[in-house]
């Protein structure tokens, strides 16, 4: 933006705003500072400053009787968790688990935001369609939980429906597990990717049909690494909230293990803070890590 | 937002007073008969309440599902109302699962009291998140079992800490219709060829390591286990090694009560640890047909205390609560919802099932004796062996691995 | 664009399949709300209105939404205050720590409720208490602000890159002083991005139950903590499923305009500006 120094000569009456909004003109580090101050008091205050003092909690230990806390620094929570073989296992299969579900809502979120964005001619449909794609946010996320449940369990709907197919479901569990947070994240991963497919100008899509390329062959050469940063942007959510969710995984679950149960076994149940702090550095780490090696992609403003 | 922080401000004005004026005046007489309690460490300072005041309008608890209800689980199954009309106090119940949650929720502090098992009791008090109870403001103690009393779970060095509530044991249930023959013994649960393999619950807390442990106390008597929560290496090895076992045979580990009413109901669940209260909401609903039962080995089980929290908001009310909830007619509904043995001796006249006493042994002391209720483990045996047990966050641990 | 009648059919069979993927959990939802049992069962042998009925009727329902529509706009009007000061400041201007700005801002909807959870509960203990506030309702709005602001901060940033600030050089050239400019230039332009924001952000935290677990105090009551409190009471598990249903319905409308105002303006000046 110009810093035009040369203020306008134009008398008039307006009198005390003009000579603040005068000031403001000449002055863009105040107006810069004037947005900045409460933003950063915020983010850097209080949410990194919460960070800040649960990565110090981490270094403390609890009194395992009474629950104190414990303020002298050890090392000993990362000891627990580097050394005993369960906590890789479920890290492991926490990690296993994200991969799943992203890949999962990928291929399912790309055809139904392709169709919407440049398939469908009406706009009242492709609105249709977006709408539908959100809605189930609205449901509430424990309310889609408890339906995943009534389909899974046992002789519930999926063995229902199974039955005179002479199957049967594969009940609560580690598949129902991935299957259940794909389907709840799924509309973080169409939004993105449906936002990305709008930005896409018909003129190329044309042109490679123009050239020779199949339908499959523009999918592939064309429009895929087109969406990239959208569906990175996409994944970040998937991985993030399967990484830090709990509750589904003991409502549906079965006796399965996630990483975040490890996180909220310690701090919501067995009051170790520290402990549960040392584990929370794990999602954050892995979090951290992906969004940095993906900044370049671009994928971050397309949340 | 300003008004009720003013009243926040004058109810902890009145508290400190009551306590200033209290300060050294602790509760009842000497420990009469309860077995050998060395002296233990002293807990935090805290002084009891002198005298109760008029209700503060408010009271915000912490109790087991079933411990305080007011009509919204069953219409007819409410004693909460009633008190809000007799003190005036509105009640806010935070319902816990497991004593865990519940000592995690004492120590925000934002809580008046709590009704806690054994295996909370003492990890409150040594946290100083809990106040001595003076029971002379508590008149229907006067009539309550005597072998809930000044108990090592209650009470510390003679001063208790709470007021008993109710007790009872973990029970085996099992669908009658799936499971046959009818099981006698835990070994049910641990047999690693069960017919009912995938179909098994069991409690998710690590507290449950102490039932596994007593199933070895019986079936290993050369582990020498006295007391299941007290277990040394070998003996903590052999209890986890057991539950590792038992591991494949788990559907589902279970801590919200109605997680297991459902379980059991879809019949993903045929067998296993289970509440009094579970098994009643499972027939009620005419579907499966569970049995319940102490098996042969005995059982685990649970007394519990009712704490007022050291920075109590609304004292006044906690002790109405406190008095409320141990009067006979609601010790007696209390009872007879959870399925649990009361701690009024008077409850036993106001039950509904005339019968209902007997059943759960309300008044026979030796068999109330005879369970082992949830205790916290320590690193000082709690059988007097010396600092060679293995403490809670060693079990926790064990816990995690074992889920796997 | 051209595509092969076959690739259409088979991209619109897809996209069918995918759909009735999403909705038919929630058919399940909308049959259970009428489902005569209390306890679980499929398939449901009786049906009942009883449970709408007493959700009409639920003082506890009624309460919790109130609440969570007190903290959905609490956090709502905060997210749009601080997310507009980011956005404006990252798009006009450039200083030192404007990357690092950007990449915070994202972290809290980034990084898992539970660690935002943890996180902002121990500080809350360690500095608030002290000062006599308690947990309640402003913890909660405090902590739902948090990750709501990065909502409104993309939205808004997407559209001022788009927008651009010629207009606005052409306003000030003309004589409008920054306020007058902002007024009647900007803000028309930017409207609608920041209706999208804030009803994102106004979706992320009614729904949100988390971050609200670890910053609520005893007394509040959001409406998902309601469900959570419910869903383990054996006579209110049914009614959750008929106050989902009616909640779902009820948001049709909001997100149909949010989504018209989205687009609306934004194509018109998305012609000739790149992606």
């Amino acid at each position: 933006m110009a810093l035009d120094t040369t203020t306008p000569t134009a008398t008039s009456p307006e009198g005390s705003p003009r000579s603040v909004s005068g000031f403001l003109y000449r002055h863009p580090r105040v107006r810069l500072a004037g947005l900045l101050t409460a933003p950063m008091f915020w983010l850097v205050v209080l949410y990194l400053g919460s960070l800040a003092i649960m990565v110090l909690a981490s270094f403390w230990s609890t009194d395992s009787f009474t629950g104190s806390l414990i303020k002298n620094p050890t090392l000993e929570n990362y000891q627990t968790l580097f050394r005993g073989q369960v906590y890789w296992v479920i890290a492991a299969r926490t990690v296993g688990i994200a991969l799943a579900v992203t890949v999962i809502d990928m291929v399912l979120a790309v055809p139904l935001a392709f169709m919407a964005a440049k398939v469908v001619r009406s706009r009242r449909i492709r609105y249709a369609i977006v709408i539908a794609v959100t809605m189930p946010l609205w449901a509430g996320y424990l309310v889609k939980g408890y339906a995943m449940q009534t389909m899974f369990i046992n002789n519930g709907v999926i063995d229902w429906i199974l039955e005179p197919l002479g199957l049967k479901g594969p009940g609560l569990g580690l598949a129902a597990v991935v299957f259940s947070l794909a389907y709840l994240w799924l509309p973080y991963m169409v939004l993105p990717v449906y936002a990305g497919l709008e930005r896409l100008p018909d003129s190329l899509l044309e042109a490679s049909a123009d050239l020779g390329a199949s339908a499959g062959h523009t999918f592939r050469s064309v429009v895929l690494p087109m969406i990239v940063p959208s569906l990175i942007a996409g994944s970040i959510f998937t991985f993030s909230l399967t990484l830090g969710d709990y509750i589904m995984v003991k409502i549906v679950g079965g006796t399965t293990q996630m990483w975040a149960n490890v996180i909220y076994d310690n701090v919501g149940v067995a009051n170790n803070l520290p402990l549960a702090a040392a584990a929370a550095l794990f999602p954050i780490t892995v979090v951290v890590l992906y969004l940095l090696a993906v900044r370049r992609t671009g994928a971050l403003e397309n949340l | 937002m300003h008004t009720t922080r003013l009243l926040k401000t004058a109810a902890t004005g009145i508290t400190v007073v009551l306590l200033a004026a209290a300060c050294g005046s602790s509760s009842s007489s000497t420990p009469s008969g309860s077995a050998g309690t060395t002296e233990r460490p002293a807990p935090p300072a805290g002084a009891a309440a002198a005298s109760v005041g008029a209700g503060e309008g408010e009271l915000n608890i912490v109790a087991w599902a079933g411990y305080a209800e007011n009509g919204s689980t069953d219409k007819t199954v409410d004693w909460v109302t009633q008190f809000t009309k007799d003190s005036g106090c509105k009640v806010n119940v935070k319902i816990g699962n497991t004593s865990d949650e519940m000592v995690t929720l004492m120590k925000t502090g934002q809580y008046d009291g709590v009704s806690a098992s054994g295996d909370a009791t003492l990890r409150l008090v040594y946290g100083g998140d809990v106040a001595p109870v003076n029971t002379d403001l508590v008149p229907n103690y006067k009539t309550v079992s005597d072998f809930l009393k000044l108990k090592p779970w209650n009470s510390v060095n003679g001063t208790a800490y709470g007021i008993p509530h109710g007790w009872g044991a973990n029970v085996l249930a099992y669908n009658t219709a799936v499971v046959k023959p009818a099981p006698t013994s835990w070994g049910a649960v641990f047999d690693a060829n069960s017919p009912y393999k995938g179909k098994i619950t069991a409690y998710d807390s690590p507290i449950y390591i102490a039932d596994a442990a007593l199933y070895l106390s019986k079936t290993k008597p050369e582990l020498k286990i006295t007391n299941p929560y007290a277990l040394d290496d070998t003996q903590f090895q052999a209890a986890v090694d057991l539950l590792k076992v038992q591991r494949p045979l788990i559907s589902k580990y279970w801590a919200a009560y109605t997680d297991q009413v459902n379980s059991f109901g879809a019949q993903e669940s045929v067998l296993g640890t289970a509440w009094q209260i579970n098994a009643n909401l499972i027939n009620g609903e005419k579907k499966v047909a569970v049995e319940s039962f102490v098996p042969s080995e005995g059982s685990t089980g649970w007394s519990d205390t009712w704490m007022i929290a050291s920075k109590a908001a609304h004292p006044n009310c906690m002790y109405k609560w406190m008095d409320y909830i141990i009067s006979p007619k609601v010790n007696a509904q209390v009872a007879e919802w959870f399925g649990e043995a009361p701690a009024q001796t008077l409850a036993c006249k106001e039950t509904s099932d005339k019968a209902f006493c007997d059943g759960f042994h309300a008044l026979d002391a030796t068999y109330a004796n005879s369970i082992s209720y949830w205790t916290t483990p320590t690193k000082n045996c709690l059988d007097g062996r010396g600092d060679i047990c293995k403490d809670y966050a060693a079990w926790t641990q064990a816990w995690t691995e074992i889920k796997g | 664009m051209t595509i092969s009648r076959r690739a259409r059919w088979i991209l619109g069979l897809i996209s069918a399949a995918v759909l009735v993927f999403i909705y038919f959990p929630l058919v399940v939802v909308v049959v259970n709300s009428f489902n005569a049992s209390k306890v679980f069962s499929w398939p449901p042998t009786s049906f009942t209105t009883e449970w709408w009925t007493k959700a009409a009727t639920n003082d506890g329902v009624r309460a919790a939404i109130l609440t969570s529509v007190k903290a959905a706009s609490g956090a709502t009007i905060i997210a749009l205050l601080l997310g507009s000061m980011i956005a404006f400041a990252v798009s006009r201007y450039r200083f030192f720590g404007r990357e690092p700005l950007s990449f915070v801002v994202i972290l809290p909807i980034a990084l898992p409720g539970i660690v935002t959870g943890i996180a902002l509960n121990s500080s809350f203990n360690t500095v608030l208490v002290p000062l006599g506030i308690s947990f309640g309702l402003f913890t909660v709005i405090l902590g739902h602000a948090t990750f709501c602001i990065v909502v409104v901060f993309n939205n808004l940033l997407a559209r001022l890159r788009r927008t651009g600030t010629s207009f606005e050089e052409a306003a000030m050239d003309l004589g409008a002083g920054p306020f007058q400019t902002f007024r009647d230039v900007t803000f028309p332009a930017v409207r609608s991005a920041l209706v999208a924001g804030a009803l994102l952000a106004f979706a992320l935290s009614f729904d949100e139950i988390v971050v609200t677990t670890f910053t609520s105090g005893p007394g509040i009551e959001t409406l998902p903590q309601w469900i959570f409190n419910n869903l383990f009471r054996p006579n209110q598990g049914p009614i959750i499923n008929a106050v989902a249903a009616a909640v779902l319905v009820a948001f049709i409308a909001p997100v149909y305009l949010a989504m018209r105002m989205s687009d609306g303006p934004g194509r018109v000046t998305q012609v000739g500006a790149e992606p």
